[in-house]
């Protein structure tokens, strides 16, 4: 499974991607679209919606479960991937590339201190 | 004892499979006192009966109804018996059918999917819709479920459903206990007291961007066809939903359906499609929608697909929305549906086809004209209502209409529903009057002529 | 569209040859009226079959079903026990079918008493105070016991009460019908032994003491296991103010042997499709009556069946002075309270002890055989039904949903599976009480033989089932290709 170094990874299985001093981009992890399986639907967040760490961000749906994706720090929703509607298996396929969630722009970007490195993530679930 | 089929050297034998010496011993973990007390009250109830008792029993405490075959009764107001050709109850007595579950296990199930794939399309195709779901319990409750489901399209950002008076009574009373724990709030379109219709110019005035729904009931309560096209428009201007209602869907077999008019969602009961009135329950409540709010439906929906080999298939689909998987962010807490009585509405209508299905509706029609213009020409009654209707309509009568319906009855006829049931004593003289193909010709002269004698014995 | 098909659909039929239903015209020519043609309808898009091929196209369907009278149906939380058959013929008669919801009382006498002779079994039977037989359904009854806790507590003035406790094995319904009546859930987990954990119910109802309304059980629970502080749990609930809901779904394992209402429980509902043999309906009608106890009787709903003394009669009552309102159109599903009706006189007090006694012998047998290959991870006894798991088979690369579709191949219907979340891989196995020791022991040898299969050849499960009329469905392609209406251009 892969886990790229660049990341911050959350406890609930979200990745964070700095792409801006004050914006990230959000998804789920490569564990998490596999414990999850194929994946059928995705409800995407509306744009302008501002969110604390910890309010859900989005659903991933597979058949048989629906999984909150809980935003891993507080923002505002600037960009959604609405790519996913049609093609929700792409977080399947590229969880960390075309399978990306949302754009958010942050409130505190020193929120991002208290997630993990990949190595720190890997070892929570047990990779290591 | 009947239904357990335990041989008492069986149950020894299976005691010392488990290693305990009794069935007691299976029930230590259950408190002594609460034993003692479920014994003591179980004790008291009655000896048990053999089938033959059972079924001696069951006949005397039948006869102490009247049924609809034995009376002559023209009552609708929400339940409409019709004819039930004997198709229906043997398909329907198929213990395949009836004795089988919720179909969780696709494979195992099919017969049940499939049927419910059919109702779904007949469903849709006869409200005008895009989508139906796999039943509901009846029309009360899914209109109230219909309602949720626009709060939930709205993102739950309008608070305030807008209602037609001429709603059947009983649906307002359900909407409203649905709806006091969502704070929504309820307000009613006036109707005009010379069509019988909704007062359009007043539903302008109601409608507003708060506004999450406006519904409307066509035939109505009064059993007038409603103007739904000026009313779907009226609440599309304001971005709120159209929620249709239904409760006797035979109508659609000769009338546009709401479908027709731009509706968002229909609901209603079939309940007169395959089934007996049953004293008003189980009928099959069900609900259709548009592709795009096909996510925010409540209940079970069947979709196909196909087996590993490519074989045509179906199996429950979009389970996300449901409480076993959902729990407390479920679309409802919906569960089981009516599918028996689904069941029966889709060989019911699979029965009759377009032919018989628009044949029969004209039928529906017709006799209630015959009717109309039968108790008309009788001096000192009034049909108040200018309104088109199907196949059923509201009379004015010169006397307590209460009055007429007892004495009727004491000959053997239920003329209608009285009003004041519904409305109190306002509507003390007006009469709901029903008429479907039960009615024979001379049915209905016969409520003429013997409502012509109430009236002149005052 | 699909290579293959195993049945048409009915739409697929039209044109076969011509409609042969008959509609008379009882009126006749002498009378003719016109339908204005801004209301007529174009075109009803229904197709037009025989009725000898209506007849074939359905009773081919229903072979393709499995169910209760074609085999054994374990299916767990649902007790799928033998439905008579004189059930469905008394529910046929005229003089209960053809009854119309507004004939006068005294003209459905008989039907009504019914009504009111089955909610005074009911109450005896739960040990509650008032029976509604009103909602429609289990969870329609539990969302009818919700809104009663609401307006029972608004009427007391304690609206700061909020918080409906969930146990994290509950039933979906009881989390979905506390949010449908505006609680906010908190989920209460369980101990080891699978009942609800005291510390951590102690540690929930201290932090929020009066903002509790309800808790909401099921016992014996979905483990099958039954909850021994049950009474502890009514103080400490009773103790802030707080209501006990049942959630009676499960009762088939404490039939006869303990009462919700002696259990302590303000608000119960039951499944009468389940533990009163009313027939499942291949997924409906059911009926769920809810009891409550004494003080919450004038919040019930509308209307009730009572007996007036004065005139000897049976009659529909609405006048409860702090009602919910309705749940429903009309009064209740009422075939089906005839039929649990019959169920209840037939058996009688000594029956109905027995079938719980019998429910509990038979799982607890199945239990014993099947812990050998697929343990059992809470509970040692057993109400109702036990819960499996198939996670010994992980390392075969076999998972619950393999051994269900495979069960299906041996002519028995697979368990409930992946609940109760709490178990991974969860089969969830509920043989109930009419069932023969015969029956359970070839369900116990057909988990044996796909124990072995497992260990012998994994990929033959994978395929399963290979003997039922259809192959493994592709449920991911029915969600994301979702086609829930027939369409003709295909």
């Amino acid at each position: 499974m892969n886990f790229p170094e660049n990341l911050f990874y959350s406890e609930e299985h979200e990745w964070v991607e700095k792409i801006g001093p004050k914006k990230v981009r959000v998804g789920i992890t490569d564990h998490a679209q596999s414990e999850l399986g194929d994946i059928v639907f995705v409800e995407l967040p509306e744009i302008g919606k501002e969110l604390t760490a910890g309010d859900t961000l989005a659903v991933v749906e597979s058949v048989k479960s629906a999984a909150d994706v809980y935003s891993p720090v507080s923002g505002k929703v600037i960009e959604v991937n609405e790519e996913l509607n049609d093609r929700p298996e792409l977080i399947n396929e590229d969880p960390y590339g075309d399978g990306w969630i949302a754009v958010l722009e942050l409130e505190d970007p020193s929120e991002l201190d208290n997630l993990m490195t990949a190595d720190e993530y890997k070892r929570m679930i047990g990779e290591e | 004892m009947r239904y357990t089929p335990h041989r008492p050297n069986e149950i020894d034998e299976m005691l010392r499979t488990i290693g305990v010496s009794s069935i007691d011993d299976l029930f230590k973990d259950i408190p002594e006192q609460l034993k003692e007390k479920a014994e003591g009250a179980f004790q008291a109830l009655s000896a048990p009966m053999t089938e033959k008792e059972l079924s001696f029993y069951m006949d005397n405490l039948a006869d102490e109804n009247y049924d609809l075959f034995e009376v002559v009764s023209f009552m609708g107001a929400g339940v409409y018996p019709h004819y039930v050709p004997s198709v229906v109850d043997t398909i329907s007595s198929r213990g395949e059918f009836y004795t089988a579950y919720t179909p969780y296990q696709a494979e195992a199930s099919q017969g049940s999917l499939h049927v419910s794939f059919e109702w779904q399309t007949y469903i849709a195709r006869l409200t005008g819709m895009d989508v139906a779901n796999a039943s509901m319990y009846d029309a009360g409750s899914a209109t109230a479920e219909a309602v949720y489901m626009a709060i939930r399209i709205h993102r739950g950002k309008r608070n305030k459903v807008i209602i037609a008076s001429t709603l059947h009574p009983e649906i307002k009373e359900v909407l409203k206990t649905y709806l006091e724990p969502k704070g929504t709030i309820i307000e009613e379109i006036r109707y005009d007291k010379e069509t019988g219709r909704i007062d359009v110019e007043h539903l302008k005035d109601l409608v507003d961007e708060d506004t999450l729904a406006v519904i409307v009931q066509s035939p109505n309560f009064f059993g007038i066809i409603e103007d739904e096209k000026d009313a779907v428009e009226i609440t599309h201007e304001k971005g709120a939903l159209y929620i249709a209602t239904i409760l006797e869907p035979l109508a659609y077999g000769l009338i546009k359906p709401a479908g027709y008019y731009g509706a968002d969602i229909v609901v209603g009961d079939a309940i007169g499609l395959g089934n007996y009135p049953a004293y008003g329950g189980p009928g099959v409540g069900f609900l259709a929608t548009r592709s795009k709010y096909i996510r925010q439906m409540p209940g079970r929906l069947v979709g196909e697909t196909t087996d590993v080999e490519g074989t045509r298939g179906y199996v429950l689909t979009l389970q996300t929305r449901e409480q076993h998987i959902r729990r407390a962010k479920a679309t409802s807490n919906i569960t089981s549906n009516h599918f028996l009585m689904a069941l029966r509405a889709t060989v019911y209508m699979a029965l009759l086809g377009r032919t018989g299905f628009k044949k029969l509706a004209y039928v529906n029609y017709k006799i209630a004209h015959y009717a109309k213009e039968k108790l008309e020409a009788i001096e000192g009654v009034e049909v108040p209502f200018s309104g088109p209707f199907f196949n059923e309509f509201t009379v004015k009568l010169p006397v307590s209409a209460q009055h007429v319906f007892d004495h009727m009855a004491a000959e053997g006829i239920y003329p209608g529903v009285p009003l004041h049931r519904f409305f109190g004593p306002a509507y003390e003289n007006y009469m709901l009057i029903a008429t479907t193909e039960l009615h024979s010709k001379e049915d209905i002269d016969g409520l003429a002529s013997h409502l012509l004698e109430v009236i002149k014995n005052g | 569209m699909a290579d293959k098909i195993l049945e048409y659909l009915i739409f697929e039929l039209d044109g076969l040859g011509e409609s042969t239903y008959e509609v008379d015209d009882p009126i006749g020519d002498d009378f003719s009226v016109d339908v204005p043609e801004e209301l007529m309808r174009d075109d009803l898009p229904f197709p037009d079959v025989p009725e000898v091929e209506v007849v074939r196209h359905y009773t081919r369907l229903s072979q393709l079903n499995f169910s209760v009278d074609t085999g054994f149906y374990p299916l767990g939380s649902c007790t799928m026990k033998y439905n008579p058959k004189i059930h469905e013929h008394v529910a046929s008669d005229a003089r209960f079918a053809m009854l119309h919801p507004y004939q006068p009382d005294e003209d459905v006498q008989g039907a009504l008493a019914v009504m009111y002779h089955l909610s005074e079994l009911l109450q005896e039977i739960t040990g509650m105070d008032a029976i509604s037989l009103h909602p429609a359904a289990g969870a329609h009854g539990e969302l009818t016991g919700t809104f009663i806790a609401r307006a029972y507590f608004r009427h007391k003035g304690e609206t700061q009460r909020h918080i409906a406790i969930i146990p994290d094995s509950a039933h979906g319904t009881n989390p979905a019908s506390a949010a449908m009546a505006g609680f906010d859930v908190i989920e209460v987990k369980s101990n080891e032994k699978g009942q609800v954990d005291m510390d951590a119910l102690r540690e929930i109802v201290g932090k929020y003491g009066d903002e509790i309304a309800i808790i909401m059980l099921t016992n014996p629970n979905t483990l099958g296991v039954f909850e021994e502080n049950i009474l502890e749990i009514a103080e400490l609930i009773h103790g802030v103010g707080g209501l006990l809901y049942y959630d009676g779904a499960n009762l088939n394992g404490i039939l006869g042997m303990a009462r919700p209402g002696d259990m302590g429980f303000d608000i119960v509902h039951l499944n009468l499709h389940k533990t009163f043999s009313a027939p499942h309906g291949g997924g409906g009608p059911g009926s769920g009556p809810i009891g409550v106890k004494e003080h919450l009787k004038d919040f019930l709903p509308v209307p009730t069946v009572i007996y007036d003394e004065e005139s000897g009669m049976f009659k529909l009552n609405y006048d409860i002075p702090h009602s919910i309102g309705r749940m429903r159109m009309f009064h209740a599903n009422f075939l089906v309270l005839l039929k649990s009706y019959m169920y209840i006189i037939s058996l009688g007090g000594e029956g109905l002890r027995q079938v719980g006694r019998l429910a509990v012998l038979n799982a607890n047998y199945l239990a014993a055989k099947v812990k050998k290959y697929f343990p059992i991870p809470y509970g040692e006894l057993y109400k109702h039904e036990f819960v499996a798991t198939g996670k010994v088979l992980k390392d075969q690369g076999v998972k619950t949903l393999d051994i269900a579709k495979r069960l299906i191949d041996f002519g028995v219907h697979p368990p409930t599976i992946y609940f109760p979340l709490i178990v991974s891989e969860a089969l969830m196995i509920e043989p109930t009480e009419t069932e023969t020791k015969y029956n359970l022991d070839m369900y116990a040898a057909a988990l044996e033989t796909i124990f072995r299969e497992a260990h012998e050849n994994p990929e033959m499960l994978h395929s399963a089932p290979n003997n039922a009329p259809i192959g493994r469905l592709d449920d991911v392609k029915a969600v994301k290709q979702l086609k829930v209406v027939y369409t003709e251009e295909e």
